[in-house]
């Protein structure tokens, strides 16, 4: 199982990479997507909505279960995976990356130190 | 999740040693899946695949008047059945409701095995006892913790079989079965399944089950054996369109809203539990059925409970939904009214507060490919069920 450091983390189970310095792109950490199983939909806001952080922004659907997804900062999505409407699996086989769900242009980036750290979200992941 | 100590199968160390993901079933713990749900499908459908199902309830009703008990309780004519056959039929309340489903193997006149749904077995049990006691000289046995029980579905499954000494039984028609050798233990083998695949289900000796499992995984390496767990296993039931009891069906629905009139047989000697409910039923016909539906768009799967829509008004509801690993279309069952069950129907499935477009279509949802029994009168059952199961 994979816990990438360079990223931040949500008790949620979601993951953020930040660009360009105020860019989030968002996804679920390969726990998330061990744990739901073989993803078949995932249902991703429209460009242009505002996010508070914490705030549901669409679900990710197993064969098992359905899944709410929660943004971990606050901003407005500016890009959807295009990828996922077709291929889903994308956030089994490649959580990290291009199985990536949203990118959001964030409101305060000083709100990522609210987020876990690599090393913080695997002991949450792996304490069960 | 149940609250009382969980049961654990003959296979389950096993299970833990592969890697399987692990899920409680109706007080059992039994694999969710290994790997993949999609790749256990897949292997199932092209090649082989393996499924520890020893929680099934097991069952013998043994005696001088164990078939006069068994016809008046099972909805099937067991008058058609002969030694070595088994049969599909349901247990039905005086309401005609649907207690269960099961597979009746006769041994011999006086000797019947049933095969019950795990989640059912201490409930069909009482039922059975009840009415027997009516019957001289009828036993009613729980073997459930005696008989572990293997399934072997796919295309290779036949080959497999007859690897592990089985040559002669690898033989045998669809609901057929013969008690025989496998891998030197002594075996119940059933050409059964649950997949719409050709297959075999295997009874062994509790003590034997890892044994024959193992055997089975050695045979099956050649044609890349896959074991299955209970996620796969439903995925491909509902590709067959086949019902699920206490999902798709329970004491609230009669066999004719189940869309299961072809084990209903209400002409035999004897008659039947339900036989005036169910006459009635009969003649009046039912308001709503079972209908198999496919989504024409996205928006994800529809789930147990979820509303089916027409002109914006209620007409159903689904019971079971998910996405066909082997086609990639995202299907369903569920009750609708009768005027709605029609394949061509187009329906909504209100996913989320989302009315997302489908259309009432035939089962199952793939061509069911077990092995057809002969279009001979003793066995006129077996045909008649699949061709039933494939309407």
């Amino acid at each position: 199982m994979e816990f990438p450091k360079d990223l931040k983390y949500s008790k949620e189970h979601e993951w953020v990479r930040v660009e360009d310095g105020d860019t989030a792109i968002i996804g679920i950490t390969d726990f998330a997507q061990d744990e739901l199983g073989d993803i078949v939909f995932v249902e991703a806001p429209k460009v242009g909505r505002d996010l508070k952080a914490g705030e549901s922004f669409g679900v990710a659907e197993s064969v098992k279960t359905v899944s709410d997804l929660y943004s971990p900062v606050a901003g407005q999505v500016i890009e959807v995976n295009p990828e996922l409407e077709g291929s889903p699996e994308l956030v089994n086989e490649s959580p990290f990356d291009k199985g990536w769900i949203i990118k959001l242009k964030m409101e305060d980036p000083k709100e990522l130190e609210n987020l876990l750290s690599a090393q913080d979200y695997r002991n949450l992941a792996q304490k069960g | 999740m149940s609250p009382t100590a969980s049961l654990k199968t003959p296979l389950y160390k096993k299970h833990l040693a592969a890697g399987a993901k692990m899920t409680d079933f109706h007080g059992w713990t039994l694999p969710l899946q290994y790997t993949s749900m999609m790749e256990e499908c897949k292997a199932v459908r092209k090649s082989v695949g393996l499924f520890d199902i020893s929680h099934m309830g097991k069952v013998e009703v043994k005696g001088k008047n164990a078939f006069r008990l068994l016809q008046h309780l099972t909805t099937n004519d067991l008058s058609r059945l002969s030694e070595g056959q088994a049969q599909y039929t349901a247990l039905v309340d005086d309401r005609g409701g649907i207690i269960d489903d099961l597979v009746v193997y006769q041994i011999s006149r006086f000797r019947f095995f049933l095969c019950l749904n795990a989640a059912n077995t201490e409930k069909d049990i009482s039922w059975i006892a009840e009415f027997a006691l009516q019957y001289p000289d009828v036993e009613v046995r729980n073997l459930t913790r005696q008989y572990g029980l293997i399934s072997v579905q796919g295309p290779n499954s036949e080959v497999i079989i007859k690897g592990l000494g089985g040559a002669r039984a690898a033989g045998i028609e669809y609901f057929h079965f013969m008690i025989t050798n496998l891998a030197e233990k002594n075996v119940i083998l059933s050409r059964t399944g649950y997949t719409g695949e050709d297959g075999f289900e295997i009874y062994c000796d509790w003590r034997d089950t890892d044994i024959v499992w193992d055997a089975l995984m050695t045979k099956g390496k050649h044609w890349s054996i896959k074991p299955c767990g209970l996620g796969a296993r439903d995925l491909l039931r509902l590709e067959m369109g086949y019902m699920l009891h206490g999902v798709d069906m329970d004491t609230s629905v009669t066999p004719f809203e189940a869309g299961l009139a072809w084990i209903v047989k209400l002409d035999k000697e004897g008659g039947l539990v339900a036989q005036e409910a169910l006459t009635q039923k009969k003649t009046e016909g039912a308001a709503r059925k079972i209908a198999g539906f496919e989504m024409n768009e996205r928006g994800g799967l529809p789930r147990h409970g979820y509303s089916i829509l027409a002109d914006g008004r209620i007409v159903g509801e689904v019971t079971s939904g998910g996405m066909s690993p082997c086609t990639g279309k995202t299907v369903g069952l569920g009750y609708v009214l009768a005027e709605h069950s029609k394949p061509g129907t187009p329906i909504q499935i209100d996913i989320r507060g989302k009315a997302v477009e489908a259309t009432v279509v035939r089962r199952p949802f793939l061509p069911s490919k077990t092995k057809k029994a002969k279009p001979a009168a003793a066995v006129s059952d077996n045909s008649g069920e699949a061709a039933a199961k494939e309407e």
